[in-house]
Parts: structure tokens; C-alpha cells; sequence
């Protein structure tokens, strides 16, 4: 069994290429996410955010180049040992995907039957803690996902792909759908269990509030790859005519004032 | 990895009791340790907690969960506790679990009475369906009359377009699906009457079963399956795409367009496919009689059923044909506009239509049969 190398940046993407026929979707695209940063992913309708996250996700195989995990080629794992990198993934999908027929504190105890030897009360108590951690009310544990609102259903998501203790959380559009009450509380939540869990984040989001609020790092897909990744500032900054667009926008400068 | 599995000292003095962990204590390490921790402190009287952390190579929140438990279950809970000693990852760590802890237990998931109040939420349940799927009825007559006497809110387009769906596109498997059962019942009867040496009486119980109930019930079984299903589903998505709420709010009536035409296609569709079911289900029965089980020609076949099977046979099958595809159409229409916002709602429903309309066919047919009885048809 391999031993992940967690000083090793936890995912890096080499020369990525997709393609879906003839239509190229990435190419030679570079990316890396550093340990303990919360990075957000831009780029316009249809530009492949959800087929990247996918791809770094290992759900889809890249048609060319690499994803390293920890410093591990991904392609190079055995079942195995691509079971134990996938531990240390959650993932929270944008309608939050819970399992309809079991209750919210029987998806979050899914992975926890799947993976560990816990016995099947300290899991039922586990799975209320991330309940709690994820700002849910106690009763909701017995809910179906059916029975939830749109907020309580991502975070009812969150708490399951928190269930492992992952150290890289991936979240696609976390906080679209939300008002911006929730949203924002969303925000402060991811925030706080980064700290608290020590997470590295990548969120696909739209929302220039949270970019604002809480990503260390920006990065923007356009042209088929990242076309830069850095802080806020120097993205602002960076010279091309989407991104100048993106954040000029009279919705990004409102966003920019509240943020400061 | 027993090396540096999960491991605690305690210490007390005076109220203060001093949880010492070290090793790693995190969810793979969990199993082993559940319990240990809070069977020991059980029989401890503090009042506070503090936790030296600075040994633990490895924490998790089910590690610091496990750890937590010490604050709530010694004799008493205590009333604070502390991170004496640790990095700030683990102090937060501890907070988070600490915080879960001290709310309140986790409530159960299933009570006693829980076979009770299902048994009773569905006798309700029951009720309540019954009662709206009639109120349906009303409201789908009194637009229905409405129509009638403003032919032109009639929509012919989509009535034939249905009619064609229904009852056009469903001929092939009805007529055969009543083929083999006509020739099921002719080979039990064959065999049956034979033992008798009545073998050529297997022609009345070919007729009159395929004419009075086979055919009919067959036919509405399989239009439930195949059309009523459909309906729920069409309507129960354009439901959940608000399609619907789009056309009320154009002043489109949805008994109009949705409800009406489906309810008059099954009410053309339903006996014409009956009939077909007729003709394949004795065709099938004749078929058995002549090549199979008993050496009864086509010829002495329909002179017989000409004899024995009086016509009544046939127009008691046929004058619940459009009952049946009433029945259906309004079921399917009513658990589609049911449907709310969720894709699990929309299998809820069509499985609940299916049922409901299979159910109603068997039961209005019970009924009638009992009016025929007592009428002497």
C-alpha cells in the first residue's frame, strides 16, 4: 500500500487534454491546488468546469496528460490504492446528489459502512456530529432529502462528503440556488471547517460574493486552459478581454465593495 | 499500526480530570478504542476536562469526537473543559466535537407505535385519495359538459393524436397478449371436459369468458400499464417544469388541454381495442380447439359459440369499456397533476397511479358483475 505524501501539493493537473469528438474542451491545461487554500474555479457557461472537476475527480480519464494525487499519477494507482486517494476526496455536486431513499444521516453513514469498521452507533453518532458541524438541526437526521430545502440539501451533502474526514473537499456550485442569507452563511461555513479540518477547497462557483469572501486563489478557464491562477488582485489585473469583463462588471464591483 | 494506535492516561485532582492522548486517533483507529475511554471515566466524579493533545501524532473529528465524550459522560456531565495543551488545529477539532457532544442525544429512528401510525397514516391516505380522485371526476364533468356545448374548446388535433397512441400503437400487444389467453383457457378446458367427455363445451367457456370478462379486463389492465403511466409521466413532467403554472397563468384551463382529450382517446380507444382482444382471444381459443387439445373445426366452433353464446355475452363485455378507459384516463391525469417539484414524487405517483388504476378496473368490474347477477344478464 502506498503512503500518500501529504506535503505533496494534494491534486496537480499536467498538459491536460479533453475532448469530446472533435471538439477540444482543454488543452494543455496546467493547474495545482496547494495545501490548505480555498480555490475558486471561473469560466464562462460551457467552458468545461464541471467536465475539469470531473476529471480531477478521476470520474472521467483525461484524453491526454496527468493528475497527480499527493504527488501519486493517478493512472499508475492500483484499484486499491485509487480507493484510498478517493478517501481522501468529497465531493459536494450541485444538487447536492444525496441518496433519495435513505435518510440524511443514512447517506452521511454511507461512506462510513463502506470504508471503516465503526461500530453502527458510534457511526450513527458520528454522522450526527457532521449534522451538527454543517449547521443542520438535530431533527433533520431522520429527514429524507426529498423532505429538505435547497440549503439544507447541500449542506446535508457537505456533512456526508465530510463523513471520511477527507483532506481535499471539491464543491460545484456550492451556493448557486441560495439566497443570499444562505449563501453567505454557506461561505462562513466552508470557511470554518477548512480551519477547523484542515481541507483543502477547489468550489466551482459563479458567485462573485464568495469569490470575494473566502478563495485564497482564483482560477480562470478560458482558451481551453487556466489562463491564470492567483489572488484576486492579480487576476483583477491580468490583461484579456473575458476576464476584464467578468470583473468589471457592475455586479463584480458591488461584490468588490462588500468584500472590503 | 498498533505501534501508534489510539491511546489515553487519565489524571484527576480535586474536580479537574486530565485526559493525556497520544498516538493516532483518528476514524481507521476508532473501532478499536470506542468505549474504552467512556467505560473508564464512568465511575469519575470532575467536573472539568482538560485534554493534553500535544503527544497525538494524528486527529480527526471521529477521534476528537471519541476524546469529546469524556466532557458528557462521566457521573455527572462536566461543566467545562479545556484544550490544556495542543496545536490550534486540534483546540478547533475538539470545539467542533465538543460542541456536537453537548447538544442534545440523537433521536431515534424508529419508535414501536411507528407500525401503528403507518397503518393509520394509510387508512387515511386511503380516504383522502378516494375522495380527491373523485372531486377530479366532478371537475373533469363539469368541463367536459362545458365543452360540449362549446364544440370548438374541443382539441380534435390532440384528441387523435391520442387516440392513435392509445389505441392504435396498443392493438398489436392487446390482441396478442388476449390471443394466448384465449388459447390458455381453451387447453384448460380441453383438458378439464374431456375427463368428462364434454369436450366440445370448451367452446362456451372460451366464448363466454372472452366475451364477458377476459377481453375487457385484459385490455384495461394493459392500457393502465401502458397509457395510464404514460399519462402521469407527461403531465407529472410538464407539471415539474411548471409547463403547467405556464398555462394557467396563459388562461389555458388544464382540464381542457391536458385532461379532456386524454379522457376522451381512452373512451374511443378502450372499447375498440376490446373488441380487437375479442376477436384474437377467440380466434386463439378456436385455434387451440381445432389444431390441439380437441378435434373441434373451426366450422362446428362458431356454430357452436353461434348456439350456446348469446350476444348479451358480448355487449356485457363491451358496456364496461367505457368505464374502464375512464377510469384510467382520469387516474392517470390526476396523480400527474399530483406531482410536485421532485423527480421522486414523479415515480411515486405513476407507481401510485398504476396501482390505483388496476385496483379500480378489478373493483368497478366486481361491481358490475354483481348488477349483471342480479340482473340476470
Amino acid at each position: 500500500m502506498i503512503e500518500l505524501d501529504y506535503s505533496a501539493p494534494p491534486v496537480e493537473a499536467r498538459s491536460i487534454l479533453t475532448q469530446f469528438g472533435d471538439n477540444i474542451v482543454h488543452e494543455n491545461l496546467n493547474f495545482r491546488l496547494n495545501h490548505g487554500e480555498i480555490i475558486g474555479l471561473v469560466g464562462g457557461s460551457g467552458t468545461g468546469k464541471t467536465v475539469l472537476m470531473n476529471t480531477l475527480l478521476g470520474l472521467r480519464e483525461p484524453d491526454g496528460g496527468v493528475v497527480r494525487f499527493f504527488g501519486q499519477d493517478r493512472q499508475k494507482l492500483s484499484v486499491n490504492e485509487r480507493a484510498k486517494v478517493d478517501n481522501e476526496m468529497g465531493v459536494l455536486f450541485q444538487g447536492g446528489a444525496l441518496f433519495s431513499s435513505m435518510t440524511v444521516r443514512q447517506n452521511i453513514m454511507v461512506p462510513l459502512r463502506e470504508h471503516t469498521d465503526l461500530s453502527v452507533p458510534l457511526m450513527r453518532e458520528l454522522a450526527d456530529m457532521k449534522i451538527h458541524m454543517v449547521g443542520l438541526p438535530p431533527e433533520a437526521a431522520t429527514l429524507y432529502p426529498a423532505d429538505l430545502s435547497g440549503g439544507m440539501r447541500k449542506r446535508a451533502g457537505l456533512a456526508r462528503s465530510l463523513a471520511l474526514d477527507p483532506k481535499l473537499l471539491f464543491l460545484d456550485e456550492p451556493t448557486a440556488g441560495l439566497d443570499p442569507i444562505g449563501a453567505t452563511a454557506f461561505d462562513e461555513l466552508i470557511l470554518g471547517l477548512r480551519d477547523a479540518l484542515d481541507l483543502t477547497v477547489l468550489m466551482i462557483t459563479h458567485d462573485l460574493d464568495t469569490l470575494f469572501a473566502i478563495c485564497d486563489r482564483v482560477a480562470v478557464l478560458v482558451d481551453k486552459c487556466i489562463a491564470v491562477s492567483d489572488n484576486l488582485e492579480n487576476v483583477m489585473a491580468y490583461d484579456h478581454p473575458w476576464i476584464r469583463e467578468y470583473f468589471g462588471g457592475a455586479r463584480a464591483r458591488a461584490a468588490l465593495g462588500a468584500g472590503k | 499500526m498498533l505501534a501508534n494506535a489510539a491511546q489515553y492516561e487519565l489524571s484527576q485532582s480535586g474536580d479537574r480530570l486530565t485526559v493525556h492522548a497520544s498516538g493516532r486517533w483518528t476514524v481507521e483507529t476508532a473501532p478499536n478504542c470506542d468505549g474504552h475511554l467512556s467505560g473508564d471515566v464512568a465511575d469519575l466524579d470532575y467536573k472539568h476536562v482538560d485534554y493534553d493533545l500535544t503527544k497525538v501524532e494524528e486527529l480527526d473529528t471521529a477521534g476528537a469526537y471519541l476524546l469529546a465524550r469524556a466532557i458528557r459522560l462521566g457521573r455527572e456531565p462536566a461543566h467545562s473543559w479545556a484544550v490544556a495543551a495542543g496545536s490550534d488545529g486540534q483546540r478547533l477539532l475538539m470545539n467542533v466535537a465538543a460542541e456536537a457532544t453537548l447538544g442534545k442525544a440523537p433521536p431515534k429512528e424508529r419508535q414501536w407505535y411507528d407500525t401503528l401510525s403507518r397503518i393509520g397514516e394509510a387508512t387515511m391516505h386511503f380516504w383522502t385519495e378516494t375522495v380527491e380522485t373523485l372531486a377530479f371526476l366532478g371537475q373533469f364533468f363539469v368541463v367536459l359538459l362545458r365543452c360540449i356545448r362549446h364544440p370548438s374548446k374541443f382539441r380534435w388535433k390532440s384528441i387523435i393524436a391520442l387516440i392513435e397512441k392509445v389505441g392504435l400503437d396498443a392493438a398489436p400487444i392487446v390482441m396478442v397478449l388476449s390471443f394466448f389467453i384465449g388459447a390458455v383457457i381453451a387447453y384448460m378446458g380441453a383438458n378439464l371436459l374431456a375427463s368428462f367427455g364434454a369436450s366440445v363445451f370448451m367452446v362456451d367457456l372460451v366464448g363466454f369468458s372472452i366475451l364477458r370478462e377476459l377481453a375487457v379486463i385484459i385490455t384495461a389492465i394493459l392500457l393502465a400499464g401502458r397509457s395510464d403511466s404514460a399519462f402521469t409521466a407527461q403531465i407529472g413532467a410538464m407539471k415539474m417544469r411548471q409547463e403547467i403554472d405556464a398555462m394557467t397563468v396563459m388562461g389555458l384551463d388544464k382540464f381542457e388541454v391536458l385532461v379532456v382529450p386524454r379522457a376522451l382517446a381512452c373512451l374511443v380507444a378502450m372499447p375498440i381495442l376490446t373488441f380487437l382482444a375479442m376477436m384474437s382471444g377467440l380466434f386463439g381459443g378456436m385455434l387451440v380447439a381445432w389444431t390441439g387439445a380437441a378435434d373441434v373445426s373451426p366450422s362446428l366452433f362458431l356454430a357452436r359459440l353461434n348456439d350456446v353464446v348469446d350476444i348479451n355475452n358480448f355487449w356485457v363485455g363491451m358496456v364496461k369499456t367505457p368505464f374502464f378507459g375512464l377510469i384510467i384516463a382520469i387516474i392517470g391525469c390526476r396523480q400527474g397533476l399530483a406531482v410536485t417539484g421532485s423527480v421522486e414524487s414523479l415515480g411515486e405517483r405513476v407507481t401510485k397511479s398504476v396501482v390505483q388504476a388496476i385496483f379500480a378496473v378489478i373493483f368497478v368490474n366486481a361491481i358490475f358483475a354483481l348488477i349483471f347477477y342480479q340482473l340476470g344478464v
